[in-house]
């Protein structure tokens, strides 16, 4: 008796369990609109204000929108004026492209299951499904608006065998043995020149307009920039540990001299306190001061230099001055005998080489990210220079700047309305303010609808772009181990 | 590669010799030919005149841009993490919409269907009381009177005359351990100064009238201008939002926490310990941004707004050479670049942590 009594009165009072978090829709609007009377105020003037917005889109949308200059010319905004009895070949070049995602996607997820980096999923299949239209809801929306728009039965067509193409290609990726890695991606290269072969048969590259033209910009810049913008980043990263005041005192020179060189060779004189000579003189000093300051610390000056000096040049400049350059001044560096390259491979050089200066510094922000363990460790085996930079140092390093490399890739289809902007064709910009020309449209100021529509065209590429690259990066762990 | 270089090099030369084109840049001196709108360059003027008028475009176009850019995206990058559900998710609407849409087509939307078609012809122009006038020939608003050089002078003296009085406060408060209020006082002092430097150098202010179908008084934008500013302002806001939410995010919370238990007051915890971390992770690249703004300022040149890029393609189209002219604007561009990523560096130094 008397123990359970000593129990009683000595044991301390457990504390009061935590009050479970009330959760409710009360409780909500408390914590997410009502918190206090300042926010109470905030809540009801921004809750009018984008009611208001919100209706006046949705009214804009289904009611006082003037849709039918998107309707009449769906094609020219989508492929330009490719010839009518050609367009099988678009969709089937489409499908293909569907093919070969669903066969990379189903590839590399069963690569991720059978080398234990994911665990086979053990969701009913409804669940995988929901979860690919939550993922991928922005194309979703995209497609149900175009075939909303479209009039004919052409574009269903599309879409089916773009599904049925997507649905047999992830089949087939999952039976495809665990390594066969090398083999898609030469296929991937094979495809892609096959494709830019079949579709320029009917009439070449100058026709091509709409998306197609933005789409297909960027898809080249972007194969052909990434190679010269790795390179890019090794040279400027070559040798980085070793280094000398020599070296320093070289790049300088040569950074420093090449534009006044450049400059006595174009003018043949040098008259004093011209503007264009301060310009140049300004420019040597930035440069040389530059090239002292990075060659301090490295072993290759003049790759080095090269290197820094491209990618400074192509970062400091507008891409819409490249283009104009590349259209009106790149005939005078082609000689007589040679002849000018067509507008189309004009855009893609100048879009490639400044991608590139941009992809050079993404990747070699991941060079610096990598521990110097790595290569350390590497030369303990007694490997060679090349072999550890392409077989450890690269994959790791690009890995970790995957996000960033999709970033700029949406930047660069972006910057593909520019092309047509210093040049002279019908891209899906281009198509948006011209069509309001025409003579059923005429004089009603449609470029509001119109450039709404494109603006919702590259609004769905680059949404999906960017939540694909941000599940990347979480299925990668960037940043976490 | 040298020799690619020297290759290129020698067909340009025989391609200009063939075309009897110049390669030096002796055009520069020859009269323009080609007015420039709304600006008091007249076509005899030299191109280099020409020239220096559209550079003074693209800095007034990156510089005002820059400043309002730097408002709304901090603004917005704050209202991204406010506590209030219907403001957090506008600003991620916003944010997440203007990210991905190409700004050519934002400055051809707004100059084309916003600028000149909803806005309202002269006679019934939108007024907001004194402060603007807003119509299809363009924005006109506040601003002061007198000379550019009396405003930035008296600008200037407000500045020192704030920064001393910020630091006078603070060495105030390191001695006596009293609250410095410097941002109070230097506020107080700024606002003073500036008033009897005002008064002193002669400046007054005026505000925009609508006269019949004119606008007299104020600083009128011209369409394109105001267009351009507005879709450059709306663009890179949504970068800097992001790159504000970014940062702050990136502060510990146990910074947060520990303010809050030293009994801070919200403001205090954001402004002495939350902002000042998240500075020196945002400040790189909201520079990157500050850049990327004056490049783009170029796209001002699709709607005809003479700044650098334009004046130069009407100079090509005038009998200036191609690849002078070019080079040259190139040129220019690479020396305005490296001048601000330069001050963004400085301003780095200032907020990096000093290593040992």
């Amino acid at each position: 008796m008397t123990d359970t009594v000593l129990t009683e009165t000595m044991a301390i009072p457990p504390p009061e369990p935590p009050r479970p978090p009330a959760s409710g829709p009360g409780d909500w609007i408390r914590r997410n609109l009502f918190r206090s009377p300042v926010d109470g105020v905030v809540t009801v003037i921004s809750g009018v204000i984008a009611g208001y917005v919100l209706v006046r889109l949705v009214r804009y949308v289904f009611v006082t929108g003037r849709w039918d200059i998107v309707r009449v010319n769906l094609k020219l905004f989508m492929v330009g004026r490719y010839p009518d009895d050609q367009l099988w070949r678009i969709a089937l070049a489409v499908s293909v492209i569907a093919f070969g995602g669903g066969l990379i996607g189903g590839f590399a997820a069963r690569r991720r299951i059978l080398t234990g980096r994911d665990e086979p999923s053990s969701a009913p299949w409804w669940r995988t499904r929901l979860d690919l239209v939550g993922r991928l809801w922005p194309l979703i929306v995209g497609i149900a608006v175009l075939l909303a728009l479209s009039g004919t039965i052409g574009p269903w067509l599309v879409v089916a065998g773009m599904v049925v193409a997507a649905v047999a290609g992830r089949l087939l990726g999952a039976r495809l043995p665990l390594r066969s890695t090398a083999w898609l991606v030469v296929g991937v290269v094979a495809v892609g020149v096959g494709l830019v072969w079949f579709l320029t048969r009917p009439s070449g590259w100058d026709d091509w307009g709409g998306l197609m033209l933005n789409a297909s910009l960027a898809a080249a810049a972007i194969t052909l920039c990434f190679p010269i913008g790795v390179l890019l980043a090794l040279g400027r990263s070559a040798g980085r540990n070793a280094g000398s005041r020599f070296n320093a005192v070289l790049s300088a020179i040569v950074l420093g001299v090449l534009p006044i060189v450049l400059y006595i060779a174009m003018t043949g004189s040098v008259t004093i306190a011209s503007v264009g000579t301060l310009l140049i003189v300004a420019i040597s000093a930035l440069l040389a001061l530059t090239g002292w300051h990075l060659g301090r610390r490295s072993s290759l000056p003049l790759v080095r230099a090269i290197s820094v000096a491209y990618i400074e040049l192509f970062r400091g400049v507008p891409l819409y001055v490249l283009l104009l350059l590349s259209y009106l001044a790149l005939g005078f560096f082609i000689p007589t005998w040679l002849e000018a390259p067509g507008l189309v491979v004009r855009a893609i050089v100048a879009l490639t080489l400044f991608t590139a200066a941009y992809v050079a510094e993404i990747v070699r922000g991941g060079l610096q990210s990598l521990p110097k363990g790595q290569t350390e460790a590497a030369e303990a085996l007694g490997m060679q220079p090349i072999g550890i930079t392409a077989t450890i140092v690269l994959p790791q390093a690009l890995r970790n700047v995957i996000p960033g490399l999709v970033g700029q890739f949406i930047s660069l289809f972006k910057d593909t309305t520019l092309v047509a902007a210093a040049m002279t064709f019908l891209d899906v910009l281009q198509v948006g303010t011209v069509v309001t020309a025409q003579g059923d449209f005429r004089g009603q100021q449609l470029t509001a609808e119109t450039l709404t529509f494109v603006m919702f065209l590259f609004w769905v590429g680059c949404i999906t772009m960017s939540r694909e690259s941000q599940r990347l990066e979480r299925r990668l762990g960037v940043g976490t181990r | 590669m040298v020799a690619a270089v020297v290759w290129l090099w020698d067909n340009f030369q025989a391609n200009s010799q063939r075309l009897n084109l110049p390669t030096n840049y002796d055009y520069l001196e020859q009269p323009a030919g080609f007015p420039i709108p709304s600006s008091s360059f007249r076509p005899t003027q030299t191109v280099q005149d020409a020239l220096v008028e559209g550079l003074l475009n693209t800095l007034r176009l990156a510089i005002t841009g820059i400043v309002l850019a730097t408002l709304l995206g901090v603004l917005i990058g704050v209202a991204r993490l406010s506590g209030n559900f219907i403001l957090r998710s506008a600003a991620r609407a916003y944010v997440e919409f203007v990210r991905n849409v190409p700004l050519l087509v934002l400055v051809v939307l707004i100059y084309i269907a916003v600028v000149l078609s909803a806005f309202p012809a002269p006679n019934d122009s939108w007024e907001l009381g004194p402060l603007a006038v807003l119509n299809v020939r363009g924005a006109s608003i506040f601003w002061f009177e007198g000379g550019n050089a009396a405003f930035l002078v008296a600008l200037a003296f407000a500045a020192v005359a704030a920064w001393l009085v910020a630091r006078w406060r603070r060495s105030v408060a390191d001695r006596t351990g009293r609250p410095a209020r410097s941002g109070l006082f230097a506020g107080v002092a700024a606002v003073i100064v500036l008033a009897v430097a005002w008064v002193v150098l002669g400046l007054g202010a005026t505000s925009p009238e609508l006269d019949g179908r004119r606008v007299a008084g104020g600083i009128t934008m011209t369409p394109e201008y105001f267009a351009a500013l507005a879709a450059l302002v709306i663009y890179t806001a949504s970068h800097v939002a992001e790159i504000v939410r970014g940062s702050i995010q990136a502060v510990p919370t146990g910074q947060s926490e520990a303010a809050n238990a030293v009994a801070l007051s919200g403001f205090q915890r954001m402004w002495y310990v939350v902002l000042p971390q998240a500075m020196r992770i945002g400040v790189p690249p909201i520079g990157n941004q500050y850049l990327n703004l004056m490049k783009n300022s170029s796209l001002a040149a699709v709607i005809s707004f003479p700044e650098l890029t334009k004046v130069t393609q009407l100079a090509v189209a005038n009998r200036s050479p191609a690849v002078p002219s070019f080079a040259l604007l190139l040129g220019i561009y690479l020396v305005v670049s490296l001048v601000i990523s330069l001050l963004v560096n400085l301003a780095n130094r200032r907020l990096a942590i000093v290593e040992r």
